[in-house]
């Protein structure tokens, strides 16, 4: 890592929006929090959205539970912890299924259309159940907050996709759900039920009646039809919030772990946001194993001389033998890390160390905070106790 | 046998360790991968597995489930006729309706593993199974992915949708033939999620959690006396030995708080807890899933 590079305060400089991205089980929630109470240490009115239905935020940031509401997150909590909070901290945790009647209501041309969408029974169970439902409505509730205006600073912890795609194009997926351009040949006024049993009926309908059966596709019908008086509203905001994503005030951070598979899937998802043409922010590495910088050249007699200080050789021989495990693991989050800067050309790879101690309250996250806005010199220094 | 738990616990490495271990009782196992992750196959160093079953080794099968390919296969199994299959998939309402309903994806899914399972397969070409294992969706998804048959089964009141969503789910909760394995891991977080997700698994989708896997646990290697004397040595020494002594010390403090959340884990899993070791190895490649399957038994 140079001396010059860019430390994470200043990657964010002058942002609007943070979206942690990457593969389950990598730290988004805590660094997505981290990120949050280190801006927000820095006097910025921040809001930290989670999506995550695991309710890992709520836990992290030391509240009782988070609701579809930002909360703001008592200052004194961290002060606690030796964290000043110049600016102000808000959390909230992102109910879909409230989310999209939220959106449906504010969409819908009228009350009638509306109730017609809410009742409808397969809207009941895709807003609320089903997979897929979530990245459209954290897009959405992101929109909305940044449109509204009320923080410098939001920072989105994704959803934890299988495929880190499932994000990102769930704009585009939304609009064109929504659209449903080809369905409206079959979707008069007069409804979709009466053409498929009436003459119009093509022979495509036909073949799909037989296997999903009529009724389904009649409400299937019923609720693309329930939908066609807000095709124009939805499309034109799920262009809007396609171009807060692209926005240059727009920040994507990937986050991943130091072993082989959460990195090739970091590479993978870095390409495919270079693709889009989205504004990648930098690279976060959770729980690296530090090399021991020390170590060069001299750990032939290390038994020998660790036997000598101890004066227990069985001691001795299991300590040099658990710190020639830890150096291994070290060296390969070393090449990983190594292969995600050359892929990723990043100068800036952020390491937070594997610390010692399980990171799920509040003194965990003020020490990741740490981290994360440190310099590289200074996340050495930290990781090896110097600092 | 469906493998769950949230993501980088290590599903995949315990998916293909209890294939293992099957395979190795002599059963004919097949390890199945859900949306097109294919780290089974990498980690066999095959290219890809892909929507073929392709066998990794004796009895031991694998296959990445594309949802895409099981909608065509499952069509093609409904229609006979090709010319009418063939006009289907080129009908723009067909394609916008498949892409667009939510969830149709993870019923094709579900549909197929059902498939694999059944000792009389429908596709012509596939292998009698005794042991079908699912590497699924991380948590939250996951509770989400297995209660799709349910869903559709409520969504369709009729017709055949609803009639093979309601086998599905019949498929799923039934002991017999179905049982959930979770994994976690050794920390504060993992342990909630699990107990959380074993709650909703067994009360809200109504399956059976047969057992907890605890993996990753880290060797407890030194004891409380010989931590004081390696603190001591971190504070007076420099160099190799103070990082040595760092080391060492750090593998006492996360032994010790990994036991104080596998008894956790234990306190709150209604299922047994099993533990699986830590490895300390760069890559975890078939012989890491071989050493874990043996302590599978």
């Amino acid at each position: 890592m140079s001396p010059t590079s860019p430390t994470l305060a200043d990657a964010l400089e002058g942002k609007e929006v943070v979206i942690c991205a990457g593969s389950g089980g990598v730290g988004k929630t805590t660094t997505s929090a981290a990120i949050a109470t280190g801006l927000a240490a820095r006097g910025l009115k921040v809001c930290v959205l989670t999506i995550d239905p695991a309710k890992r935020l709520a836990d992290s940031l030391g509240l009782e539970e988070l609701g579809n509401d930002a909360r703001r997150v008592d200052p004194k909590l961290f002060e606690a912890q030796g964290v000043e909070i110049k600016g102000e901290l808000w959390a909230m945790m992102l109910d879909p299924k409230q989310t999209f009647d939220e959106l449906i209501a504010r969409q819908a041309p009228d009350e009638e259309s509306r109730d017609r969408v809410l009742q409808n029974p397969i809207y009941q169970q895709i807003s609320g159940a089903l997979a897929g439902s979530q990245e459209y409505m954290a897009m959405e509730k992101l929109f909305e907050l940044h449109t509204e205006g009320d923080f410098d600073i939001l920072v989105l912890d994704t959803p934890p996709s299988r495929n880190a795609l499932d994000f990102l194009e769930a704009p585009r997926r939304l609009t064109q759900f929504i659209e449903g351009k080809s369905l409206k040949v079959f979707m008069k006024p007069t409804g979709f039920a009466a053409k498929v049993a009436g003459r119009g009926a093509t022979v495509a309908l036909s073949v799909m009646k037989r296997i999903v059966g009529f009724d389904l596709i009649a409400d299937l019908a019923e609720f693309f039809n329930a939908f066609s008086g807000m095709v124009d509203g939805f499309q034109a905001r799920a262009k809007r919030v396609n171009k807060l994503l692209a926005s240059p005030t727009t920040c994507f951070l990937v986050v991943c772990g130091p072993q082989g598979e959460p990195i090739q899937e970091a590479v993978y998802f870095h390409r495919k946001l270079v693709e889009a043409k989205l504004p990648f922010g930098g690279v976060i590495v959770n729980k690296v194993h530090y090399p021991a910088e020390e170590l060069r050249g001299d750990d032939e007699d290390l038994p020998a001389t660790l036997a000598e200080k101890l004066g227990d050789d069985d001691l001795a021989r299991r300590v040099a033998a658990n710190f020639a495990d830890y150096q291994a693991l070290a060296e390969r989050d070393a090449r990983n890390i190594e292969h995600l800067a050359r892929e990723m050309r990043a100068t800036g790879v952020i390491r937070v160390p594997y610390l010692d101690e399980d990171v799920h309250d509040l003194a965990g996250l003020a020490q990741i905070n740490k981290y994360l806005f440190a310099t590289g010199e200074e996340r050495v220094a930290m990781a090896a106790g110097r600092a | 046998m469906i493998v769950t738990g949230k993501g980088g616990v290590g599903k995949t490495t315990v998916s293909v360790a209890l294939g293992m271990r099957a395979a190795a009782e002599g059963k004919k196992t097949i390890v199945c991968e859900v949306a097109a992750q294919e780290n089974a196959s990498r980690m066999f160093e095959h290219t890809t597995v892909g929507f073929h079953e392709v066998e990794l080794e004796e009895n031991l099968w694998a296959i990445s489930i594309d949802p895409d390919e099981s909608m065509r296969e499952y069509v093609l199994l409904q229609l006979k006729v090709r010319a009418m299959r063939d006009m289907l998939f080129r009908s723009r309402i067909f394609n916008y309706l498949a892409a667009a309903t939510p969830g149709l994806k993870e019923l094709v899914t579900i549909g197929k593993i059902w498939e694999l399972a059944q000792l009389d397969r429908k596709v012509k070409s596939g292998g009698k199974y005794d042991v079908v294992i699912v590497d699924a969706p991380a948590t939250g998804h996951g509770v989400g992915f297995l209660q799709t048959p349910r869903t559709f089964a409520n969504i369709a009141r009729v017709g055949p949708i609803h009639s093979q969503a309601q086998t599905l789910d019949n498929f799923i909760t039934n002991h017999d033939n179905t049982g959930v394995a979770i994994v976690a891991l050794p920390e504060e977080m993992p342990v909630n999620e699990s107990a959380a997700l074993e709650h909703d698994l067994v009360n809200e989708v109504g399956v059976a959690v047969d057992r907890v896997y605890l993996n990753g646990l880290y060797p407890e290697r030194f004891s409380k006396g010989e931590a004081e004397k390696l603190t001591a040595l971190a504070e007076a020494e420099e160099g190799a030995p103070r990082a040595a002594a760092r080391a060492a010390l750090s593998e006492f403090g996360r032994a010790k708080s990994q036991r104080a959340q596998l008894a956790r884990l234990r306190r709150r899993a209604q299922a047994p807890v099993k533990t699986l070791p830590f490895l300390f190895e760069p890559d975890l490649g078939p012989e890491a899933a071989r050493r874990l399957s043996k302590r599978l038994a």
